[in-house]
């Protein structure tokens, strides 16, 4: 059965010189959305760090086949695919936790500004009650 | 003893911090010194953790400004800082952590909108800037010749001495900000300004940085108009403590700075807040 599937199934050829416009087209876009986000003032700059440096890496790994070879050479992956997998992968773990970061942060912040407030009403409903 | 408020108990929590003499008064009238029709100065000092430097500099800053019309701002420090700060007379606003200089600029400039003060004059809490060159700074503020004027370390020949990769990179960037405005910019990191109210509607706007306040401000600000000076003053080194572009840090400041270039011409107003104060 799975062999009926794979044999009715065309296999493509891998087009190398559309793989690389498409992964230039990919970062270039992927840079002009970020700064255009900053530009707009709806990301703030500390946030757009990873987002400009993998951009860039793309960037080069696309208009550079030699370094993505390198690239997974170092890593020992067999494939090609494999390292821009792998890439994918750091990118995103970095931003969770990046974010897991200012998720802690902003946790601890919240709820010492609530307790502040929550004693600064206490105080100012007492200056009221002894005012009276 | 001295005069100092909260009794013995307050003036034996600052001698253990090795701060303060108490047998000494450091709030002191000056009013009858300052021309009234100038209209009011606020100078707003951004402090964390200057318990060290912070006793002696409100002493020189009272023998030249009033300490009723300074502002500390306590950028969550961890020290005595605002309790130096209000025994010495001046006003305090302490916020609840450290959330950076420029966000600790921007709450003295809120609060100079809220109690109608016409001038500032910003200064460092670390002993670099010297009060004294207070009257030279505000000078071409008050003359109408420069809506914010800028204290440049490179301009007099008695600062103390730097370091050269720091050398290196101020000319860079005042090479950077003499391009972009077409005036001779020397000091564009100077944190020791004047400032009319003019620039300070322009900075309460929108879009202060709230984590590195330099170049792209004053080429933002003179892009918007606003005119630009620089005077001479002598900074003598910092005493204690570490810059706020110390380690990996400065890589993340020249990232910003290149993308608040970059996108200077074109940047918008923030969808998120208006930063203008409520009254």
């Amino acid at each position: 059965m799975i062999a009926l599937v794979q044999s009715s199934v065309p296999l493509l050829a891998p087009d190398l010189g559309r793989q690389k416009l498409v992964a230039i087209a990919l970062a270039v876009g992927m840079l002009l959305i970020v700064l255009e986000l900053v530009r707009r003032r709806k990301l703030r700059e500390e946030y757009s760090v990873l987002w400009v440096i993998t951009a860039v890496a793309l960037l080069v790994v696309a208009l550079n086949r030699a370094v993505l070879v390198w690239l997974t050479d170092l890593i020992g992956a067999a494939v090609l695919n494999s390292t821009l997998f792998f890439g994918g992968l750091l990118f995103l773990m970095l931003l969770c936790l990046q974010f897991s970061i200012r998720l802690s942060r902003l946790t601890y912040r919240v709820r010492n500004l609530t307790r502040r407030i929550a004693l600064l009403e206490e105080e100012r409903n007492k200056q009221q009650d002894d005012s009276q | 003893m001295g005069h100092l408020p909260g009794g013995r108990q307050s003036a034996r929590r600052l001698r253990s911090f090795g701060a303060i003499d108490g047998s000494r008064s450091i709030a002191r009238s000056v009013t009858e010194r300052w021309p009234a029709e100038i209209g009011r100065t606020l100078v707003i000092m951004p402090a964390k953790d200057e318990s060290a430097t912070l006793p002696e500099l409100l002493e020189r800053l009272a023998s030249v400004h009033p300490p009723s019309d300074t502002l500390v701002v306590d950028d969550g420090s961890n020290d005595a800082t605002p309790v130096i700060a209000r025994h010495a007379g001046c006003r305090v606003v302490s916020h609840a952590f450290n959330i950076g200089y420029g966000a600790a600029l921007l709450t003295g400039y809120h609060y100079a909108l809220r109690n109608d003060y016409s001038y500032i004059v910003q200064m460092d809490a670390d002993g670099q800037h010297p009060p004294e060159a207070i009257s030279n700074l505000l000078q071409p503020v008050f003359e109408d010749d420069a809506d914010l004027v800028v204290g440049s370390r490179w301009l007099s020949p008695d600062t103390e001495p730097q370091g050269s990769l720091r050398r290196l990179a101020a000319r860079g960037l005042a090479w950077m900000a003499t391009l972009w405005t077409g005036q001779r910019i020397t000091d564009p990191t100077s944190g020791f300004q004047a400032i009319s109210p003019t620039a300070l509607a322009h900075l309460c706007s929108d879009g202060f940085p709230e984590d590195y306040p330099d170049v792209d401000v004053l080429i933002g600000l003179h892009r918007s108009g606003i005119r630009l000076a620089e005077v001479p003053v002598t900074m003598a080194a910092r005493a204690n403590g570490s810059s706020m572009h110390a380690g990996l840090r400065v890589l993340y400041y020249f990232y910003r700075l290149a993308v608040c270039l970059l996108l200077l011409p074109v940047r918008r107003t923030s969808p998120y807040r208006s930063q203008r104060p409520r009254r």
